[in-house]
């Protein structure tokens, strides 16, 4: 198990310092003269040159010189100092007022993709080939095949602009009510997809040889599929949707963008849109750290809930 | 990232938890049939499956649009009056008239190409990708597969919309074509992890196999046996996943054309159009439903194609 972990962990280190540095050589590095940049239009003093230079390490010239400047930025990163946006505020601020709405939808989603998604996919599974299987696969499918900007538009028109259930967008502090329709359309895909993969899971699970040494046992069909049946079936499906968990969170920026939310996915939105370089860059290597930890997380309760993963 | 889950990646999640060194990924033909009578079979499925048919036909009516858009629509999409603005349907303008007054049908019609051609672009890069990095990893195994399988992982482990962000934003031409092939270039860079995975392990199938060991027994060298008798043989599965990935990567980039800094004007694009007609709703509501419903189809089609094929080719999964 330590030694699991261990791997598991170097690797995404590696993921880390590979992602961030790209970002970091992408956004940064390669351009013309970043004081002049930094300054505009305005004309340079030598002075503010030099303070300049010294505490970006500017003088540090050729390879040596990128990377010690790329091990400033992951340094001032671990050390959550995200600097400021163009507009002057702090990055730091900014996350800390959006994190709480954005982990509020996160989880609106996330319960309805457990409801609906795990129930619906037990049943599917159960009745397999009948009208209920049948027809909950070709609506998945739907709702797998139909990009968020679609869905989110769509739903946003239909039931918050013509039919007014609910509404449309959801302003500076957001009620439940108001993030019902976002989370749901949020929470779709996932529920899609932990349907599909509960469904197998039972369908799968159904024909094995424990099922029938039950049923022979004389067991009755409810408490093989609750106690045997879901137990053994459930193992994906937890680690997806803890996967998903670490998804919604990094990647509401469409859902959020459409119905107003301010949470960190509307900020990066708007980030995008204003052309804010540097909050575009804090956001996103926020986001990429919180995406590897959750990963992270979820293959380690995985190999906790599965120990064939673990002695490879 | 959600937006870019494509049937094949989200089910890959679950299953890339798995050992990750273990050969034969889940979703992948399995048993060494004989090629000939597992295509028949596949064929027999295919043939009696509506969803394979409706999504066949959709295909192809998308790939004449793209290739010869004025055959559908006989307005010019570029022709926009804005004393027209949300003005109904009139001549050949069937739904009506959008924000800046141009002809909505003739618009989604002529956004059919940008999204084809970037997807089937990004679609054959992933596809080069893949099956070079799958086929050493999978043919030389060992320190090879070592390195790139770690690779793999760490590609897989980015998440896709927020590196496309980072990536696109250092672009700064605004001509056509160089929009259009950075948007290329950065859903192929990142999207071949799947596809690469399932080469691989059809590539360790493949190479244990006899005719593998007669060719080499003849005298064929490496190269040989990977040109002519590996590739062959490991190719279905991967056209497979990327016909669905080609889905994904149509959705993916009206995502980044929806998000401003995918395909820009005068690149006519379904993003950009569904992101003005989305600001505009309360005015009119035909200027977002159509592109939507132009795209839902177009990635619908591809995806149902691919998922239809995976099935009559591997009758486990179903």
């Amino acid at each position: 198990m330590f030694r699991y972990i261990l791997r598991r962990l170097l690797q995404m280190v590696l993921a880390f310092f590979g992602t961030t540095l790209i970002v970091y050589a992408l956004m940064f590095a390669g351009q013309g003269d970043p004081i002049q940049a930094l300054a505009g239009e305005r004309p340079v003093t030598a002075a503010q040159r030099a303070y300049l230079t010294e505490k970006y390490h500017l003088d540090a010239t050729g390879v040596g010189g990128f990377f010690y400047r790329y091990f400033d930025y992951v340094k001032s990163l671990l050390q959550g100092d995200l600097g400021q946006s163009l507009t002057g505020r702090q990055i730091g601020d900014i996350l800390q007022a959006a994190w709480p709405v954005t982990v509020k939808l996160a989880l609106i989603a996330l319960a309805v993709a457990i409801i609906f998604g795990v129930t619906a996919g037990v049943v599917a599974g159960i009745r397999r080939a009948s009208i209920f299987d049948n027809s909950t696969l070709v609506l998945t499918l739907l709702v797998l095949g139909i990009p968020t900007i679609v869905l989110a538009p769509l739903a946003q028109y239909l039931l918050g602009v013509k039919w007014q259930l609910f509404p449309p967008t959801a302003g500076s502090q957001p009620t439940f009510y108001a993030l019902l329709l976002p989370g749901i359309v949020l929470g779709s895909l996932s529920l899609a997809t932990a349907l599909r993969l509960t469904r197998t899971s039972v369908a799968e699970n159904l024909r094995a040889d424990y099922v029938r040494t039950a049923r022979s046992k004389g067991l009755v069909k409810r408490r093989i599929v609750t106690v045997h049946v879901l137990r053994n079936s459930l193992i994906p499906v937890v680690t997806f949707l803890g996967v998903e968990l670490g998804n919604l969170m990094s990647g509401a920026i469409i859902t959020e963008g459409v119905f107003n939310i301010p949470g960190v996915g509307f900020n990066l939105f708007r980030g995008i849109r204003t052309e804010d370089g540097p909050l575009v860059v804090g956001i996103v290597s926020v986001l990429v750290v919180v995406y590897l930890v959750s990963n992270l997380v979820v293959d380690v309760l995985y190999a906790v809930l599965d120990p064939r993963i673990r002695y490879e | 990232m959600s937006d870019f889950e494509t049937v094949a990646a989200s089910e890959n999640q679950a299953a890339r938890r798995g050992p990750s060194g273990e050969p034969g990924t889940p979703n992948q033909v399995g048993a060494p049939h004989k090629p000939r009578s597992l295509a028949g079979d596949a064929w027999r499925d295919l043939r009696r499956n509506p969803i394979f048919w409706i999504s066949l036909t959709l295909v192809v009516i998308f790939t004449l649009m793209a290739l010869a858009p004025g055959v559908f629509t006989a307005n010019n999409p570029n022709d926009c009056l804005l004393s027209r603005q949300h003005a109904g349907p009139s001549g050949g303008a069937i739904f009506g008239y959008d924000f800046q007054g141009c002809d909505t049908y003739s618009r989604a019609v002529y956004g059919t190409r940008a999204s084809l051609l970037v997807g089937a672009l990004a679609a054959l890069g992933t596809g080069i990708i893949a099956l070079v990095v799958g086929m050493l990893a999978g043919y030389f195994g060992r320190w090879v597969d070592a390195v790139l399988s770690r690779v793999i992982d760490v590609v897989l482990g980015i998440p896709l919309l927020l590196a496309a962000i980072v990536l696109l934003k250092r672009v700064s031409s605004d001509s056509t074509s160089a929009r259009i092939a950075a948007v290329i270039f950065v859903l192929a860079i990142l999207g071949w992890t799947t596809a690469a995975r399932v080469v691989r392990s059809s590539v360790i199938t493949a190479k244990e196999q006899d005719y593998v060991a007669a060719a080499r027994m003849l005298g064929a060298g490496n190269g040989r046996i990977m040109w002519r008798h590996i590739l062959p043989n490991s190719l279905a599965p991967a056209i497979v996943v990327l016909t669905i990935a080609l889905g994904s990567f149509i959705a993916a980039e009206a995502t980044l054309s929806f998000l401003g800094i995918g395909l820009k004007s005068p690149t006519i694009s379904w993003g950009q159009d569904i992101d003005t007609g989305r600001i505009h709703m309360r005015e009119a509501a035909t200027p977002l439903i159509v592109p939507s419903a132009f795209l839902a189809l177009t990635v619908l089609a591809f995806i149902m194609l691919g998922d239809a094929i995976r099935d009559a080719f591997d009758p486990k999964l179903r």
